[in-house]
């Protein structure tokens, strides 16, 4: 078995206890947001999208990862925008009146 | 700087970013903080976007521009979409994070070949297995949301459907296997691919209505995975621990939409709701509701102190919103406590309601729970049902025979008076009759849900004006 694998799933189960134990506190209010939130954060898969396109190994390579680019990116841009739109829904009875 | 120095403090921004992608949810779980929840995110995307860019190992720009610029236009008009068209956009969102982990996996194969060791293979093949069917998955999800033509919204079941979704999964696992054990067999790929694809759209094709929220955060969970194992893959942690949040995130959101139903994962994925009514009792006993005028249920609501209402889907079908915030503000202007109750299941996303009436003005700190409001529903005068069905059916409590037995409610009929809203005597999506409508305490208001309320509306509205 290598070692990247061991590392590797060292972090994926660390990362997988952080989120557990972060998410089950998340408010039902929020669950929606959440879903986009996080939705963004794992469009990082843009930056291996990146690496793949930029090396320019194959042609099928970079076809497949501009494709990647392109689709990653725009969960990102869209993830965290309709994230913050819909947390500016969000207002107490006091702040509505202002 | 030595070429080293740089990529080490590449791999210092990700770990900087890592930090911030972990503040950014943990921010996000109250209202108060949220929004610097996602101040935070968009600066650890920002930092390992610009680290990634400054990578020696990316020779070419003019493309990765380009495509950057797609997908933001591609991006910023879903960021746009209204609230009642978010469950559809998530899912597309799902099918374009699941098609770039499984796109990128089938370069690395590629790109490996005829180098690819055989622990490698198993994790490109476990995660272009999964990444691909998340993608077709995704778009019927989301075709099913959005009403796309020819794509039926009710559940599809045929004979034998089960047997013919785990063949071709198996035919998936049996052709990962195939490659780990020679991972040169480049013609084997592709049909491992189109197979994980086929059984994406077998997988999702039988689920529909009432179910949605569930396979949405089903998908969450695949999507957030497959990127995951392509950190895997490329040994890439900032992948590896964003997957694994989102993962766990999708996988919690599901657990908690099958428990608000009282059903499990199986259950979901491979029994589809609406068809075990025919075996329901067919007894038509000529039971009598009760139904009410716009006037008259103006009236009672004025003479309440204490009001709960409970939205539900049909209230954002028909647009009511916006109707029911005026409603709101009418009855809380005559010193009249209105909450709203939302059960987890409400809508066709997680929280789904919460967005919905947030859009329409609805101050969130009215918004309640449903352990909270069952505990102050028999408090209340007057429980107003709009739009909602299933999620209010005392069967639930009292009917073993009854399909949604067991599965927890809001107990309206806890409340001195109860008012529904509702187009006609038609059972809701999934058939289910409800007692509740022939309850003494019960109210039908007949009618659209957007016109009946607007009538309340000008009712109370007329009265106050005399």
């Amino acid at each position: 078995m290598p070692s990247d694998f061991l590392s590797n799933l060292y972090v994926f189960i660390l990362a997988g206890f952080v989120g557990f134990e972060l998410i089950k506190r998340v408010s039902p209010l929020l669950h929606t947001p959440l879903m986009s939130l996080t939705n963004a954060l794992d469009a990082i898969v843009v930056v291996a999208a990146i690496i793949i396109a930029g090396r320019h190994e194959t042609r099928l390579s970079v076809i497949l990862g501009l494709i990647a680019v392109a689709a990653s990116f725009s969960n990102m841009v869209g993830g965290f925008f309709i994230t913050d739109r819909m947390l500016r829904m969000f207002k107490t009875g006091k702040s509505k009146k202002s | 700087m030595s070429p080293g120095a740089g990529i080490q403090l590449i791999d210092l921004t990700y770990i900087v970013s890592v930090v911030l992608f972990i503040l950014a949810i943990k921010w996000l779980s109250s209202p108060a903080t949220a929004k610097r929840g996602v101040l935070s995110g968009e600066i650890a995307a920002a930092l390992a976007l610009a680290a990634t860019l400054a990578n020696p190992e990316v020779r070419e720009y003019k493309w990765i521009l380009v495509a950057l610029i797609v997908g933001a236009g591609v991006g910023i008009p879903l960021g746009m979409v209204k609230m009642t068209a978010v469950p559809q956009r998530t899912a597309l969102s799902h099918a374009f994070g699941a098609l770039s982990a499984s796109l990128i996996g089938i370069a690395e194969y590629y790109v490996g070949i005829p180098h690819v060791s055989r622990f490698g293979m198993a994790e490109i093949g476990l995660e272009v297995v999964i990444g691909s069917l998340t993608f077709t998955g995704s778009l019927i999800a989301a075709a099913k949301l959005q009403e796309v033509r020819f794509i039926p919204q009710r559940p599809v079941v045929y004979k034998g459907q089960n047997i013919v979704s785990l063949s071709v999964l198996a035919a998936a696992v049996l052709l990962i296997i195939a490659l780990v054990i020679n991972p040169e067999q480049p013609y084997l790929f592709p049909i491992m691919v189109i197979v994980s694809l086929i059984f994406g759209v077998l997988l999702v094709t039988p689920i529909g209505g009432a179910d949605m929220p569930t396979v949405i955060s089903l998908l969450n969970s695949y999507a957030g995975f497959s990127a995951a194992l392509l950190g895997f893959v490329l040994n890439s942690k900032v992948l590896v621990v964003a997957g694994a949040l989102d993962g766990s995130s999708g996988f919690i959101l599901s657990v908690i939409m099958c428990k608000a139903m009282n059903r499990s994962f199986t259950n979901v994925m491979f029994g589809a709701f609406g068809q075990v009514q025919t075996s329901g009792p067919a007894v038509q006993e000529a039971r009598t509701v009760r139904s009410a005028s716009p006037e008259e249920a103006a009236q009672i609501l004025e003479a309440a102190s204490k009001i709960v209402v409970v939205p539900g889907y049909g209230m954002a079908v028909a647009q009511a919103q916006h109707k029911v915030r005026e409603l709101f503000d009418n009855l809380t202007k005559k010193g009249i406590e209105v909450t709203f109750g939302i059960h987890p299941v409400a809508g066709r996303m997680p929280g789904h309601m919460n967005v919905l009436l947030a859009e329409a003005d609805i101050p969130y700190d009215r918004l309640k729970e449903m352990d909270d409001i069952n505990s102050e529903l028999g408090q209340t005068d007057v429980a107003l049902i709009i739009g909602a069905n299933d999620v209010t059916n005392p069967a639930a409590r009292t009917d073993p025979s009854s399909p949604i037995y067991g599965m927890p409610i809001l107990d309206v009929d806890k409340a001195h008076t109860v008012m529904v809203v509702k187009r006609s005597m038609n059972p809701g999506f999934a058939g289910i009759d409800n007692p509740l409508y022939y309850n003494d305490k019960t109210l039908m208001l007949f009618g659209d849900a957007k016109g009946f309320v607007g009538d309340i509306v000008r009712e109370l509205s007329g009265n106050s004006s005399h």
